[in-house]
């Protein structure tokens, strides 16, 4: 794991006066799966764009596979593939043509194209679909073909564009079981997100980033651990239990206790989840009787207040470039 | 409901099945430029098959102005129908490419803002060969403009001298041109952000282009200075080249003029396209 995938220094890009990405230090390594998560408009896609030789940085450097993005452009190109955010496949095209049209221009024989192709759309389910044109695909099955289309040549190194925005929580756990075997094979993933449970479910390390800087980085643990793990809710039977509830879940969380406007109800902010599991233990053993409880993620907005003191401005919606 | 169907049916993505293509996997050597290129206009001609709409200009062009100004204007211009439809057909050939060439830029606008462009320029391959092959594509679409021009023709009683081979000659230089020209508005698709104003700007150099030559009218109507401006359009050269063919002539210092303005074409207008495409978004 010593070795870099990529590596960054100070990359920057604007369009007009958007400082789109401002200045972005990133240290990849390969193998896993590296997480870049932000809200939309955060500068995701023009980083992706830049490392995958698209987009020409106005500033800094950045190296992928060892080999610098500009100067080295086409070595980069045979190495890596890029799933994009959007349509990164011919709507008009049938699943097995976009294929085969792939292979074709990285170098098949049309009949070994032919074969490569029925070989990944079997793998990733696609097989009756083949024939169908790319635009009447549901949204699970277009992002199972842009990740295939992605695969003709197995690249070294992957990108994937927000890979699970829209999906149904189904499709979305199809795409993750993916990207799961992609590493199991040696790929590094670099995949960007909007959603922190996944780049808490996925990604070995991640990167956080707003306005085209990087505000944190490091392991899902060590960003947790920086902004709570997310809050505990729970519903008691008795109102006249919440006092004493309240003193048992503070003791075992070692954190600040709120009562809901509900009166049966309480909920905590939780730093470490492992505690849980003794705080409820620890309410039963007191015979508090409890009906319901949740464990919530902290959702990005919470996220970003912890790291920015602001919320996000742009809540994640699917429309914004 | 079709695609919710398919997608319960399908089989999970398996570790075993994934790991069975990444290993299978091949790195063959990469293709050359020509290839590439070929493989870009298959992609073309795939669009034709699933969507077939975009041959309506492609048709319905041509027909209506051979039958326009066969109709409406034959017999003001040259006493009767049939005697002008024998000096306007080879000209409306020619209005009808350059006019399906404009459409060429405007379809590729909208290709370009697509996603999966930024697919193929991700890709290990010659830089123009996407354009190049949508523009080889478009030969295709060229083909079937004239073919349907000169059987229309033909039904109203035009009549060849230069034979089969006349009008296969004229058709092929045509195409050639029209591959030449479309370059201008494959550089003008990616200066202009919408396919709108990509339609808008083409028509205003369309019309003079093909207006303001031989292709309608005899310019020794025309006064002087307008005389001089039709010499120097490479669509009249283009038009007396058509015709000469049809008419079963060899205008051989015409074909040159028309051969060295294709070339020049892509000589200027391909390097500006490919500098633009290369720094687009
Ligand atoms: N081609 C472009 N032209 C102008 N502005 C752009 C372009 N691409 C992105 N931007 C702007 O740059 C910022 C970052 O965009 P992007 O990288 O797409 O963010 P994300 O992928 O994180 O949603 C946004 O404010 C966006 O509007
Ligand atoms: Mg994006």
């Amino acid at each position: 794991m010593g070795k870099l995938a990529i590596e960054t220094r100070g990359l920057k890009k604007s369009f007009g006066k958007t400082h789109a990405v401002a200045g972005v230090d990133l240290a990849v390594s390969a193998g896993g799966v590296y997480g870049v998560l932000g809200p939309n408009g955060a500068g995701k896609t023009t980083t992706i764009r830049m490392l995958a030789t698209l987009l020409r940085p106005d500033a800094g450097e950045a190296q992928v596979l060892g080999y610098d993005v500009v100067r080295d452009a086409r070595s980069v190109r045979t190495r890596v593939s890029l799933t994009g955010q959007f349509a990164s496949v011919d709507e008009d095209l049938t699943g097995v043509e976009n294929l085969l049209l792939l292979a074709r221009l990285l170098g098949y024989s049309r009949p070994r194209g032919r074969r490569r192709a029925a070989d990944l759309l079997d793998a990733f389910g696609l097989a009756n679909a083949a024939d169908r044109q790319v635009k009447k695909y549901s949204g699970g099955m277009r992002r199972r073909i842009d990740i295939a289309a992605s695969l003709v040549v197995p690249p070294e190194l992957i990108f994937l564009d927000e890979p699970t925005t829209g999906l149904d929580p189904r499709s979305r756990n199809q795409v993750w079981e993916i990207v799961r075997g992609l590493v199991a094979e040696g790929t590094t993933v670099l995949l960007t997100t909007q959603y922190l449970d996944e780049a808490d479910q996925l990604a070995d390390r991640i990167a956080v980033i707003d306005h085209g800087k990087v505000i944190a980085e490091g392991s899902s643990g060590q960003l947790k651990a920086s902004f709570g793990a997310g809050s505990l809710h729970v519903r008691l039977r008795a109102p006249e239990q919440r006092a004493e509830a309240e003193r048992v879940l503070a003791g075992v969380l070692e954190v600040q206790v709120e009562p809901s406007a509900d009166p049966v109800a309480l909920s905590a902010r939780i730093s470490d989840p492992e505690r849980v599991a003794r705080a409820l233990a620890e309410l039963s053993r007191g015979g508090i009787d409890v009906t319901e409880f949740a464990l919530g993620q902290p959702s990005l907005d919470e996220v970003f207040l912890a790291l920015t003191g602001h919320p996000s401005e742009e809540t994640p919606k699917e429309d914004a470039a | 409901m079709n695609a919710t169907s398919a997608e319960q049916a399908s089989p999970p993505v398996t570790e075993d099945a994934l790991r069975g293509v990444l290993l299978a996997g091949e790195r063959p050597p990469r293709p050359g430029p020509v290839s590439t290129s070929l493989t870009f206009g298959w992609r073309a001609l795939l669009k034709i098959k699933h969507v077939p709409e975009q041959l309506v200009d492609v048709t319905m062009f041509p027909i209506m102005f051979t039958l326009m100004f066969a109709y409406l204007f034959g017999g003001a211009l040259a006493g009767s129908t049939q005697e002008y439809l024998q000096f306007l057909l080879p000209g409306i050939l020619v209005q009808a490419n350059v006019m399906i060439t404009m459409n060429t830029g405007i379809t590729l606008n909208t290709d370009i803002q697509k996603g999966v462009f930024d697919r193929f320029r991700s890709l290990p391959v010659w830089r123009p060969s996407p354009l190049v092959g949508a523009l080889l594509g478009d030969l295709v679409r060229y083909s079937i403009g004239s073919a349907i021009v000169i059987m229309l023709g033909l039904v109203l009683g035009f009549r060849p001298e230069g034979g089969a081979v006349g009008v296969v000659l004229s058709v092929a230089l045509l195409l050639v041109f029209s591959f030449c020209l479309s370059w201008l508005w494959t550089m003008l698709s990616l200066i202009l952000r919408t396919p709108n104003s990509v339609a808008g700007v083409s028509m205003m150099v369309m019309f003079p282009l093909t207006f303001v030559s031989n292709i309608f009218v005899d310019p020794k109507t025309m006064p002087g200075w307008l005389q001089a401006v039709v010499e120097v359009n490479p669509i009249t050269h283009l038009a007396t080249v058509v015709r000469g063919l049809m008419d079963g002539s060899v205008p051989a210092g015409e074909i040159g003029w028309v051969l060295v303005s294709s070339v020049l074409l892509v000589a200027v207008f391909g390097p500006i396209t490919m500098v633009l495409y290369r720094k687009k978004k």
